[in-house]
């Protein structure tokens, strides 16, 4: 059963992914791809991680593609979009299945190990796994989290300094 | 509980589309959604794997990752504004002064 | 007196250098020529000074060291300088006759262009002739001989706005380097194969007490010598490379006295003599070499029959007195070689400047006549005995000295180089035969000049006739002095049998006698060989004078007659036995050929192909390569995918 609801998921989020890449309206692309993030996001929920599946929706789904929605409107840019000379497209396809390839002959030759650490089923459904995740970022990751925090900000002050007419 | 490598598959195939989006697309809005495309799958690689060995790094890994993307998104998109303003346009062929 | 040795091819170079480089500001005629000639002229009161400390002095050899000038490996080569009997002798020729010719190019360059440039050269010349004579080992004598080669060619290029001189200094320098080849080679076998038995030296005194470790008459003791003599034939203008002699003539007289008749040329004599126990080690070599000198002292005679140019008569005859010298050389009789070489000196130093005091003379005379006539041509001259007569007496003077009347000067030598020739241990009666005949064809064509150019009736232009004046006092003071050298000059080197002692002999004896007396090189014959050979060789002498007074001096229609009767043989004694054009065909047109082919097929197709090719080549690549730097995003990220796939498949596949 819950085989069947991942092949699903996937499925759409394949899908979706497919139309992020062809569709000549990059609103198409943008709906498409929020609909990529949707199917992650429930990914995530099958992997008893609740709280990675909110982030996912409110970031990405929520800010950035309501980011680039804006952008493309802003901008007004329609469907001029052109895909680029069919070698171009040949290449690269052949490098991104290339690409495929490889990554699925390592996982079909590799091994994933079995341990098995802390964060079991049954600690998740102990403490939560919100609270795993905050004992875990504000004890070990204190330090890039806090360095985060600064990189957003430059990310502000940048943003607003590239788009402005006139500083 | 499903096999963790179905998720890798799932994650393996997303980024290579990711990449197809990159290499073809002209428009650079496109070619940065596929970005984020392949930010996503390399994502459900991270959170996959963490759950599968009973670790929280991978998804501590995730949020910078989110912190990350969003910041980049500001400032690409900033800077596309800029293109466009100075250029008229947004295709990444356009953007051909980089060999100077 | 010995410290002061280094002043004497010093002075020349500061007077070389003060003339080069401040002689077009100076000016002033009087000023140069004086400097020149005042710091060779000093030159000679030191060598002076050194020669007679060296006559009352028992130790014979002096060396000198400035200090080193290269140290690798084994070769130690110093800046030193060598006085020894031989060198002594050298030194005093060098600057005596230098100093005449100085003072004579004073009166003769007058009014050139480029005055100051002459005597910049000549100084020079005397820095490096020096330079050769007094180097204590081969190397400073390199210095020397490639010294003196390059201001021959300076000199002979003089003139150098005319075709004809450009040419000459080129030829000259060309096939002196020919010789100049053989010298280091011989020099590098000599080097390697003492080297080989432990002696690494070029140094001279060592090179003779060592040279015993070669091994007398062994295969690479010929060699060397050949290398050597290789040198010397292409420096001393022998056969078969004589051929820039006669055209190094274009240069200015002064320059064909100094360098072209009684100095440079000698060096290949001097260097000999030098080398005499590697010599005297090689009968084979000692043997080429006489026959070379006898070969060429006939043919080059023979050439001077029929030569209209006052100056090239001389050359041919110096040629052919050098091949006495390299005859005397080759039979054993270094002595006798070094005495024709100081007697030789004085009377073609004399002749020469004589000619061009006739030359100076005509050339006076035709320019008022606005006359376009070769100065130089004998067949314009004729009866300037009464117009010029110090110029006269002396040329006649030194005329006889050469044919060998006694007792001048080049009788004694002369007469030593045949006795030799016949007499020694080395010698053959076809050599003296040979070098006799030579001996008659020298007083012969010496009088065939004398007598076209002083006898007789004047054929010049007759507006010229009267305006030939005798040459002011700077040209006929060397010339006297000249003349008296080569009346007396014989008598340092009276033989025996003459009631003389033969000084000259004696006096190197330190140089030579050690080969002589180990080799047993030594003239043996009976008194009365001796005188009748003596006797012998005036008789032919006076009959090659007969014959020329004869033919030119009292009939004179009979030149022409003979040369109507043989026009062949006179053709190709007149184009110099067309060696010339031998030699042309032979070597310079095939090295022309050679030449074109290396700069068309092998430089142009090969050298610049492979040139070329490289750059195209990486132009090709610049151009295949532009392409990953196209400065478009996609091509960059395609760069960027492919290399992150390389990069995996390598940890992968590894």
């Amino acid at each position: 059963m819950e085989i069947l609801f991942f092949l699903f998921v996937a499925f759409v989020a394949v899908g979706s992914g497919v139309f992020v890449v062809t569709c000549k309206n990059p609103v198409n692309s943008a709906i498409a791809l929020v609909n990529t993030f949707f199917c992650l996001a429930t990914c995530y929920v099958m992997l008893d991680a609740p709280f990675m599946a909110a982030i996912q929706l409110i970031v990405y789904a929520g800010a950035i593609m309501v980011l680039i929605i804006f952008v493309i409107m802003l901008l007004n840019i329609g469907t001029v979009d052109v895909v680029k000379s069919s070698h171009a497209v040949a290449g690269g396809a052949l490098m991104s299945v290339l690409v495929a390839v490889q990554v699925l002959y390592m996982l079909n030759r590799g091994e994933v190990a079995n341990i098995e650490g802390p964060m079991t089923e049954s600690a998740i459904l102990e403490f939560g796994h919100t609270e795993l995740l905050a004992r875990s970022l504000f004890t070990e990751f204190l330090l890039p989290f806090e360095l985060t925090a600064i990189l957003l900000l430059v990310a502000i002050v940048g943003a607003i300094v590239l788009a402005k007419r006139d500083v | 509980m499903i096999s963790v490598n179905y998720f890798l598959v799932l994650s393996a195939i997303l980024f290579s589309l990711g990449v197809f989006g990159v290499l073809t697309r002209k428009n650079s809005i496109v070619v940065f959604m596929c970005i984020e495309l392949m930010l996503n799958a390399v994502n459900l690689t991270f959170i996959a794997l963490s759950r599968h060995l009973g670790n929280m790094d991978g998804q501590v890994f995730v949020l910078f990752v989110m912190a990350v993307a969003a910041a980049e998104a500001a400032v690409g998109l900033a800077l596309m504004i800029t293109f466009f303003r100075n250029r008229e346009s947004l295709d990444i062929d356009d953007a051909n002064t980089l060999k100077w | 007196m010995y410290d002061y040795l280094w002043l004497i091819p010093f002075f020349p170079l500061v007077g070389s250098i003060i003339n080069g480089l401040f002689g077009k500001k100076i000016k002033n005629e009087a000023v140069i020529g004086g400097l020149a000639t005042a710091m060779i002229g000093l030159s000679f009161v030191v060598s002076a000074g050194c020669f007679f400390s060296l006559l009352n002095d028992p130790v014979k050899v002096h060396e000198q060291i400035l200090g080193s000038w290269m140290s690798v490996g084994h070769l130690q080569v110093e800046w030193g300088f060598l006085l020894d009997p031989l060198s002594a002798l050298m030194i005093m020729v060098v600057t005596g006759v230098g100093t005449l010719i100085h003072l004579y190019s004073i009166g003769y360059m007058h009014g050139e262009e480029g005055f100051y440039r002459f005597f910049s050269y000549l100084n020079l010349f005397c820095f490096c002739m020096l330079m050769l004579v007094l180097g204590n080992n081969a190397l400073v004598m390199f210095i020397g001989w490639e010294g003196v080669g390059l201001c021959s060619y300076l000199l002979i290029g003089y003139y150098f706005h005319k075709k004809s001189a450009g040419d000459a200094a080129k030829k000259a320098f060309v096939v002196n380097r020919v010789g100049d080849f053989g010298f280091l080679v011989g020099l590098g076998i000599l080097f390697w194969t003492l080297g080989s038995h432990g002696v690494w030296t070029v140094k001279f005194t060592e090179i003779a007490a060592n040279a015993h470790l070669l091994g007398a008459g062994s295969l690479v003791v010929t060699i060397v010598t050949l290398c050597f003599f290789l040198g010397a034939t292409g420096k001393s203008a022998q056969i078969p490379l004589y051929t820039w002699l006669p055209d190094a003539m274009e240069g200015p007289t002064p320059v064909s006295a100094l360098i072209h008749a009684a100095t440079m040329v000698t060096a290949g004599v001097y260097m000999i003599g030098r080398m005499n126990i590697l010599f005297a080690m090689s009968p084979t070599t000692m043997l080429i070499v006489a026959m070379v000198g006898a070969a060429t002292a006939i043919f080059a005679a023979s050439i001077g029959f029929a030569q209209n140019d006052i100056k090239r008569v001389l050359a041919y005859s110096t040629v052919s007195q050098l091949g006495f010298m390299f005859l005397a050389m080759g039979v054993g009789a270094f002595t006798a070689g070094i005495f024709h070489l100081m007697t030789h000196a004085f009377f073609k130093a004399c002749l020469f400047l004589g000619s061009g005091s006739v030359i100076h003379g005509m050339h006076h005379g035709l320019h008022h006549a606005h006359s376009h006539d070769d100065p130089q041509d004998m067949r314009n001259m004729g009866g300037l005995s009464k117009k010029m007569k110090i110029t006269y007496w002396t040329f006649l003077i030194s005329t006889i000295a050469i044919a060998g009347i006694p007792p001048l000067a080049g009788f004694f030598s002369k007469d030593e180089i045949l006795w030799w020739a016949f007499a020694s241990t080395r010698g053959h009666w076809l050599l003296w035969l040979t070098a006799t005949g030579a001996a008659m064809m020298t007083a012969f064509y010496m009088f065939r000049l004398v007598s076209m150019t002083f006898w007789g009736e004047c054929r010049a232009n007759p507006k010229a006739k009267d305006h030939i004046p005798e040459s002011p006092w700077t040209i006929t003071l060397p010339l006297i002095i000249l003349a008296g050298l080569a009346a007396v000059g014989g008598f340092v080197g009276v033989p025996a049998l003459l009631g003389g002692s033969n000084h000259l002999a004696t006096f190197l004896d330190p140089v030579f006698g050690h080969a002589q007396e180990t080799f047993n090189l030594s003239a043996h014959g009976s008194h009365a060989a001796e005188y009748g050979l003596m006797f012998f060789s005036v008789v032919v002498a006076s009959i090659g004078i007969g014959i020329a007074l004869y033919m030119y001096n009292k009939n004179p229609e009979l030149p022409g007659k003979f040369v109507a009767k043989f026009p062949g043989l006179h053709r190709a004694v007149f184009n110099k036995w067309y060696v010339d054009e031998i030699y042309d065909a032979l070597f310079v047109n095939p090295t022309k050929k050679l030449g074109t082919f290396l700069w068309k097929g092998f430089d142009v197709k090969l050298v610049d192909g492979v040139v070329n090719g490289v750059a195209s080549t990486i132009e090709a690549c610049a151009r295949g390569m532009r392409y990953t730097q196209s400065g478009l995003i996609a091509s960059y990220a395609m760069t960027m995918v492919i290399g992150v796939f390389v990069i995996i498949a390598y940890y992968v596949f590894k």
